[in-house]
């Protein structure tokens, strides 16, 4: 049997050759994406505005009748309803912002909630309520201050960790490349429409650890081959770190990729979104790991003096370069 | 490399044999574990309410309420303990504004006796001798009293805790298995209600603070002023929806009433004359005296019973009432009455909560989660783990080996801490399995790599494992401190996926590195291969 080799051995990509483009095109996504977030918005669920969301299932319809629920939501008078359906067609999400007035008393949203769970019941007997969320001005405010300061803070704390392990330019690196994923990911829920809520902010906080394991892997190598070839162009050394690692980042990014696909198809509904961004993830933080964070080593003028101790460098230097020895 | 310790061998062994272990009561589903000998480990995992079903609920009390009970609880001791001194000291121009309570003392020779009265009320119970409350004279004749920012942290702290005991009292008494109570932060109260059919009925018997109170109707008031609102001096106004008489208020004398704090039992009945639904109450020893007190001195005429500021009832006072129990009356279904005598059995909240999020899951959809999650674990495992072995052959089959073993450790470690499984937790597992075959394809690439570039068998496995390291120990730890936000910040079922997380990263950096590492260097040493293929 002969073992699978997804790349050829000794490749020679000259990834680095098309970085100005690549850049260019990577802060014209993130402009994009920026734009997308301003211009259409995030279709937040009920985690970070507040509001109801009601599950169901018509257990003895094919069909759920989307229409005739939004007019008879509609008809109760608390505005119109968002109703998506999820997983099969006869399941649907009745969604419901948060009635005027419930910031002051939060009675009101329970009395909406009865309400439509009355209507449900009453009009459609088959139906099922498979669940409710009910979140109010509140608590949605602080789930959504909450996310802010775990995604900014997640970030912040693993850019420091790249500045103390390796140097700084390296950390900045990082920080540029988390960003990119970040807007990025945004902007495809802002341009999908998908719902934006407390899963997802988890999918984010994956993404960023995920692009980061890949750019450390490139990164490590950086360090190891400035060491190893002090004399090196830098754009040769960078190209040569990304292609001595490309199969282990293609097989990675592949066993994810498998990983996902399995949870996308036959995962749970509630987390399809978190799938697919997760999905999406695996993509822009593969490619970032190259683009962005390799890139900005050279802008910001990384060179074989920017790791100081020269004595820990050298040592290392000898002991992996000594090809004499080997047989 | 080929040098591995027997006692480092055994080690890792027992330490494998212990997770697995304790992974094995979680795995199997339901009661059977709990018939397996003593010795056998029977903690388990919990399924979070997203799997298993159920209610969560987020209940918040508003600290200004609190502050306002209190305040009016103050006036109440203040107007009675004046009226009871000797000789009684007239106050007037009493009033509750910005948090403050204030009154005159009409005779102004009576300003230190009305001190020498209101210290004890306004000195704290507890130890630390901090005055629950500022007393000030103004213009020598304006008392004012205001908390202490000390006295009402306080109450708001005691508020909370009886607010919880109540809470747990209540949802025991709806018969409910296995609920979690349990105090967050300064002014809220979480309520976890595993599998429960109808979340309506408790968040309305969470919701109900269930104040009783019994006071004399005052029938001398004009109804039109009461229609208006407006009390006559000493008298209060309530809403009546029931009432007979058709208007929507009724007036009662503020003071001589007695509250219904003081039971022993509560019980729904049936009114023997009517038939209709009834909550029978019982007092203790000292409320039964209050009460028969009250109706002995007021034959012939009626008192309200007055619910969370809602007059029930007013029903004349027929006979004395000495036996100690007593009938509410008022518009109830069974169920109504039910509820009410739930509520009224395991007393008062001492501040109205409400409910702030909530979040329900039916048991068909947690069942459904729990089936599809499964599947999809299964299959995006299994596909892994052929792809590991189609890529790296011998190398793979170790990884793959250590990824089950990681598996039964996650769920192990889980199990010890009795943590939390839910349906974003079952995804984490699922990137486990993606991201710990990272580690093995790190090493195994590396090993590859070492090998072309002509290094030994022995020595590249070596350098592989070695330089690998490095990368693997920096990328978990930035995943660890992605992780560690998540489970800071994030809330309920996010949370579960931040514990599949950080601890799937340990035991992964574990079973990927040091148990693969055992497992290629007892084959090396067996066999000495001069060839590797990898």
């Amino acid at each position: 049997m002969k073992l699978l080799k997804l790349v050829p051995d000794n490749t020679n990509i000259a990834f680095l050759k098309w970085r100005n483009i690549a850049v260019a095109i990577s802060i014209l996504m993130i402009i994009g994406s920026m734009a997308l977030v301003a211009q259409r918005g995030l279709n937040f669920g009920v985690d970070f505005v507040g509001g109801q969301m009601i599950r169901t299932t018509f257990t003895q319809t094919a069909d759920a009748p989307i229409t005739e629920l939004r007019e008879k939501v509609g008809a109760l008078g608390y505005g119109d309803p968002t109703i998506q359906r999820f997983g099969q067609p006869n399941e649907v999400s009745i969604r419901m912002k948060l009635p005027t007035g419930a910031d002051q008393d939060p009675e009101l949203a329970n009395t909406m909630a009865d309400e439509i769970t009355g209507m449900l019941k009453a009009d459609y007997p088959d139906v099922r309520i498979d669940g409710v969320d009910s979140v109010s001005g509140k608590v949605s405010e602080e789930l959504l201050s909450k996310g802010v300061w775990s995604l900014v803070g997640a970030m912040l704390a693993i850019t420091l960790y790249i500045w103390i392990r390796f140097e700084w330019q390296f950390g900045a690196g990082a920080l540029f490349a988390l960003f990119h994923d970040v807007a990025l990911t945004f902007g495809f829920f802002a341009l999908t429409q998908l719902e934006f809520n407390l899963n997802i902010v988890a999918a984010l906080l994956t993404i960023i650890g995920y692009s980061l394991n890949d750019t450390i892997v490139v990164y490590d190598r950086i360090r190891e081959n400035l060491k190893k070839y002090r004399k090196m162009d830098i754009i040769a050394l960078l190209d040569l770190s990304v292609n001595e690692t490309l199969a282990r980042t293609v097989m990675t990014s592949l066993t994810m990729l498998v990983a996902l696909i399995a949870l996308i198809i036959w995962g749970p509904d509630v987390i399809f979104g978190f799938a697919t961004a997760m999905f999406l993830g695996v993509f822009i933080g593969t490619y970032s790991s190259v683009y962005m964070a390799a890139p900005i080593l050279i802008w910001l003028k990384v060179g074989p003096d920017s790791f100081v101790p020269p004595e820990a460098a050298g040592g290392q230097a000898e002991k992996i370069g000594g090809s004499e020895e080997v047989g | 490399m080929l040098d591995f310790p027997r006692w480092k061998v055994i080690s890792i062994s027992l330490l494998l044999a212990f997770g697995v272990l304790m992974s094995l009561p979680s795995l199997f589903f339901g009661e059977s574990h709990k018939y397996w000998p003593a010795f056998l480990p029977d903690e388990t995992i919990n399924l979070g309410l997203d799997l298993s079903g159920g209610s969560h609920i987020l209940l918040e009390a508003e600290p200004a309420d609190v502050a306002e009970t209190r305040l009016q609880t103050m006036e109440e001791s203040v107007r009675a303990e004046m009226r009871r001194a000797n000789p009684r000291i007239n106050i007037g121009d009493i009033s509750r504004r910005d948090g403050v309570l204030s009154f005159m003392v009409r005779d102004s020779t009576q300003v230190d006796a009305a001190r020498d009265v209101l210290e004890p009320l306004t000195t704290g119970a507890g130890l630390t001798g901090q005055r629950d409350w500022d007393i000030e004279v103004r213009d020598d004749t304006r008392f004012v009293v205001s908390p202490t920012s000390a006295g009402l942290e306080n109450a708001v702290d005691n508020a909370m805790d009886t607010a919880t005991d109540v809470i747990r009292r209540r949802i025991d008494e709806m018969g409910t298995r296995e609920p979690t109570i349990i105090r967050q932060g300064d002014t809220r109260i979480v309520v976890q209600v595993p599998g429960l059919e109808d979340p309506e009925a408790l968040k309305e018997l969470l919701g109900k603070t269930a104040k009783l109170e019994f006071k004399l109707v005052d029938f001398e008031a004009d109804p039109n002023a009461i229609a208006e609102g407006r009390p006559p001096v000493g008298s209060q106004v309530f809403p009546y929806p029931d009432n007979p008489s058709g208007l929507p208020n009724i007036a009662v004398k503020r003071l001589g009433g007695i509250s219904g704090d003081k039971l022993t039992d509560a019980g729904q009945g049936f009114d023997p004359d009517t038939n209709a639904p009834v909550v029978n109450i019982t007092f203790d020893t000292e409320g039964g005296a209050k009460f028969a007190r009250l109706t002995q001195n007021n034959v012939g005429r009626p008192f309200a019973i007055i619910l969370d500021g809602v007059v029930l009832s007013a029903p004349n006072i027929n006979e004395p009432i000495l036996g100690g129990s007593a009938q509410i009356s008022g518009n109830f279904t069974v169920e109504e009455a039910n509820q009410l005598s739930i509520a009224l059995r395991s007393g008062a909240l001492p501040v109205e909560l409400q409910v702030v999020e909530e979040r329900t899951v039916g048991p068909d959809l947690g069942a459904d989660s729990i089936r599809k999650g499964m599947i999809a674990a299964i299959i995006g495992t299994a596909a892994v783990l052929a792809f590991m072995v189609v890529t790296y052959g011998r190398f793979g089959f170790y990884a793959n080996f250590a990824l089950a073993l990681n598996l039964f450790l996650i769920l192990g470690v889980m199990a010890i801490f009795n943590a939390t499984l839910t349906l974003p937790g079952i995804a984490g597992f699922i990137l486990t399995v993606g991201s710990a075959v990272d580690a093995n394809v790190l090493i195994n690439e590396r090993i590859r790599e070492e090998r072309r570039r002509g290094r030994r068998v022995v020595q590249a496995v070596e350098v592989g494992y070695k330089e690998a390291s490095r990368a693997i120990f920096d990328a978990n730890i930035t995943n660890v401190i992605a992780g560690l936000l998540l489970f800071i910040f994030g809330s309920g079922p996010v949370r579960g996926f931040a514990v599949v997380l950080i601890i799937g990263i340990v035991t992964s950096v574990f079973t990927a590195v040091v148990v693969t590492r055992m497992l290629v260097a007892l084959w090396l040493r067996r066999t000495r291969p001069q060839e590797l293929f990898i």
